[in-house]
């Protein structure tokens, strides 16, 4: 029997192509999306974590009060050290560490006069060989003119910055900014190259230097704003993070004590906690709305076919078929098809995902003026459940239609559906 | 005198048209016995698909009885009914009514399916016998759509019979046929009737068909005007 509906459901391309049809698109839809979706926060999560919070951020409990300053007269002291006890501690974690830092860029003209000036959020890192601050930050592929620092007193600029001062790689540049203890600080460096990142909030004035450098330059010896901690694997795991951060607390956290340290996951620093929960819930919404609006198609879909199938009902009845296996057979096709749609629709939508994953769009225009720690190329993410997510609504969808179109032999009497024949 | 296998009394059945009720069948009582040829004749309106939809238990009786091969159609539940038609009755329709994505084979095959216990060889050799009852052995593979009216309505009487049912119940067999065909298949249903002592039961008002008639029971607005056997 199962054979026998098998081959009518192949042989007649109204039940089962165009549905597949349908299904398919519907399913490739929702898998894309998801990749899609996948790929946008796991974009705003990497370059959120390289840029500006690792996957958890260790700052002293008053630095992170006012951390949208860069309060560094708040850092955390003998860095050293923690730097020792962290290693040992927690050796699964790459940790660094980095000052923020805000100031003034002053560009000398030859007789030493202020030719031009501009605002500048520097953020100081360890720039020396084999630091993986030059992978998280990818500064060699950022990298437009010149080189990375080598010396002591070179630093990197945003090449849209460097180009607005009119500076060039071996230029000096003059940072005015204030040290940790609040007097004025005023610093040379030398340009050594100039960088892209395709961040727009920071390709606007960004400075990058040497963590040793900007030590000195702002009398923060041993001392540095944040801890940042990095997954082995690069990817953040908010459980790992979460259990670290109640780990670390119990051990070092002193509420009463503004000095001592705390530990904020990535969620939390960087308010993603809200951008994580709205993409969750706009995947569930997606996935809700998909299964409706699919059941009502093939709802529709179900009645025309239905319609169109009276006739052949009305056969299989007199034939000696029950209702109920006319309808459980009807499911059954329904099944059929919904699993044939979604595989179709998620091969399709995962070749689709894997392009936009390697090649990517480039958003870059509309972000222009954006403050928002976002890559400018947006990159799909495949990940183990965009094989599988289609499936539910594209076989439910299916399912939940045929079985209202469906309903209509029951709600016929016999004779009725028998008469049908005839007309 | 075969044995009685359908017993039809008092058999009333009405619809509710709007506020009035219209009495399909009106008081009908009949009975038939194994191996008739028996035609239900009368005008369009007469009730005479009323009362073969109720013998092949497609459709209830308001009141009255009807029991069709020991089980009173009244009382049988859906699934009963089902099965009452799988094993016992056979039907063809006025427009042949095959399911146009199976082969002629597949068609006459189907319901046979139907019945679990049957398996491949058995029901390969049925529906070969069957073909060669109605004289298609050659045209098992072809689909419906490339066959002509009369060939169409050969393989709906073999789809009827193949299961070997005691009751076939045809409904105006002949409509769509020319007289050539028409002769045809009355020949070939005349030869069932004979060779399977199969009973037959038409509704119909055509003419080429109720000079074959050996029982002619003639219906008016719901009633039985005349019952004559031949």
């Amino acid at each position: 029997m199962i054979k026998f509906l098998l081959k009518g459901l192949l042989r007649d391309r109204s039940r089962s192509f165009f549905p597949v049809l349908t299904v398919a698109f519907g399913v490739f839809l929702i898998v894309f999306l998801t990749a899609f979706l996948n790929g946008a926060l796991a974009s705003m999560f990497n370059t959120t974590a390289h840029h500006q919070t690792g996957h958890v951020k260790i700052m002293t409990q008053a630095y992170a009060a006012e951390a949208e300053q860069s309060p560094n007269e708040l850092a955390l002291l003998d860095l050293a050290d923690w730097l020792a006890k962290l290693r040992a501690e927690y050796p699964d974690v790459i940790w660094t560490p980095r000052i923020s830092f805000g100031g003034l860029i002053d560009i000398p003209d030859a007789r030493g006069e202020t030719r031009v000036q501009g605002p500048a959020a520097g953020l100081a890192v360890d720039l020396r060989a084999g630091s993986p601050e030059i992978g998280f930050l990818n500064l060699a592929k950022a990298l437009v003119r010149g080189r990375l620092p080598e010396q002591a007193g070179e630093i990197l600029l945003a090449e849209d910055f460097a180009q607005r001062l009119q500076v060039a790689p071996g230029d000096t540049v003059t940072l005015i900014g204030s040290t940790m203890h609040g007097s004025m600080a005023v610093n040379n460096f030398t340009l050594a190259g100039t960088v892209r990142f395709g961040v727009a909030a920071m390709d606007r004035g960004a400075i990058i230097a040497d963590l040793r450098d900007v030590q000195n330059a702002l009398d923060m010896q041993d001392a540095a704003g944040m801890l940042l901690g990095f997954f082995a694997d690069d990817v953040y795991n908010d459980q790992q993070a979460r259990a670290l951060q109640t780990v670390f607390h119990a051990q070092y956290q002193d509420i009463a004590d503004e000095f001592s340290p705390a530990l904020r996951t990535l969620l939390e620093d960087s308010g993603m906690a809200g951008y994580f929960a709205m993409a969750s819930s706009m995947m569930f919404i997606i996935a809700l709305i998909f299964v409706a609006v699919m059941a009502l198609v093939l709802w529709n879909a179900g009645l025309i076919g239905g319609l169109r199938r009276y006739g052949e009902m009305g056969v299989r009845l007199a034939i000696g078929e029950s209702k109920s296996h006319i309808y459980c057979s009807m499911l059954g096709e329904a099944a059929l098809i919904g699993l044939g749609g979604s595989l179709v629709g998620t091969f399709f939508g995962i070749l689709l995902s894997y392009w936009l994953q390697y090649h990517g769009l480039d958003y870059g225009a509309i972000f222009k003026n954006s403050t928002m720690m976002v890559e400018n190329i947006f990159r799909a993410q495949v990940t183990p459940g965009c094989y599988i997510i289609g499936f539910f609504p594209g076989v439910l969808a299916t399912f939940i239609g045929n079985a209202l179109a469906g309903l209509g032999i029951f709600k016929r009497q016999t004779a009725q559906l028998f008469k049908e024949l005839e007309t | 005198m075969g044995e009685t296998i359908i017993k039809i009394q008092n058999l009333i059945r009405s619809y509710q048209m709007g506020s009035t009720t219209l009495n399909a069948l009106n008081n009908v009582t009949l009975d038939f016995t194994t191996g008739e040829f028996t035609g239900l004749i009368g005008p369009s309106g007469s009730g005479k698909t009323t009362l073969l939809n109720i013998i092949g238990s497609l459709d209830l009786p308001t009141s009255g009885s009807a029991e069709v091969l020991g089980r009173k159609i009244e009382t049988l539940s859906p699934k009963q009914a089902a099965v009452l038609r799988n094993f016992e009755i056979g039907f063809i329709f006025q427009t042949f009514n095959l399911l146009p994505v199976y082969t002629i084979y597949e068609n006459i095959e189907f319901p046979l399916l139907l019945q679990p216990q049957l398996k491949t060889p058995q029901r390969r050799e049925m529906v070969r016998q069957a073909l060669e009852w109605v004289g298609l052995a050659d045209r098992a593979g072809s689909m419906p759509k490339q066959l002509s009216g009369g060939q169409c309505q050969r393989v709906a009487i073999a789809r009827a019979i193949v299961k070997k049912p005691r009751l076939v119940l045809a409904d105006e067999p002949t409509a769509n046929l020319d007289a050539q065909n028409s002769a045809n298949i009355m020949e070939i249903m005349l030869k069932l009737n004979r060779e399977l002592n199969t009973t037959f039961i038409f509704s119909t008002h055509d003419e080429k068909v109720i000079k074959h008639l050996r029982r002619k029971i003639k219906l008016a607005d719901g009633q039985v005007v005349s019952d004559e056997s031949i």
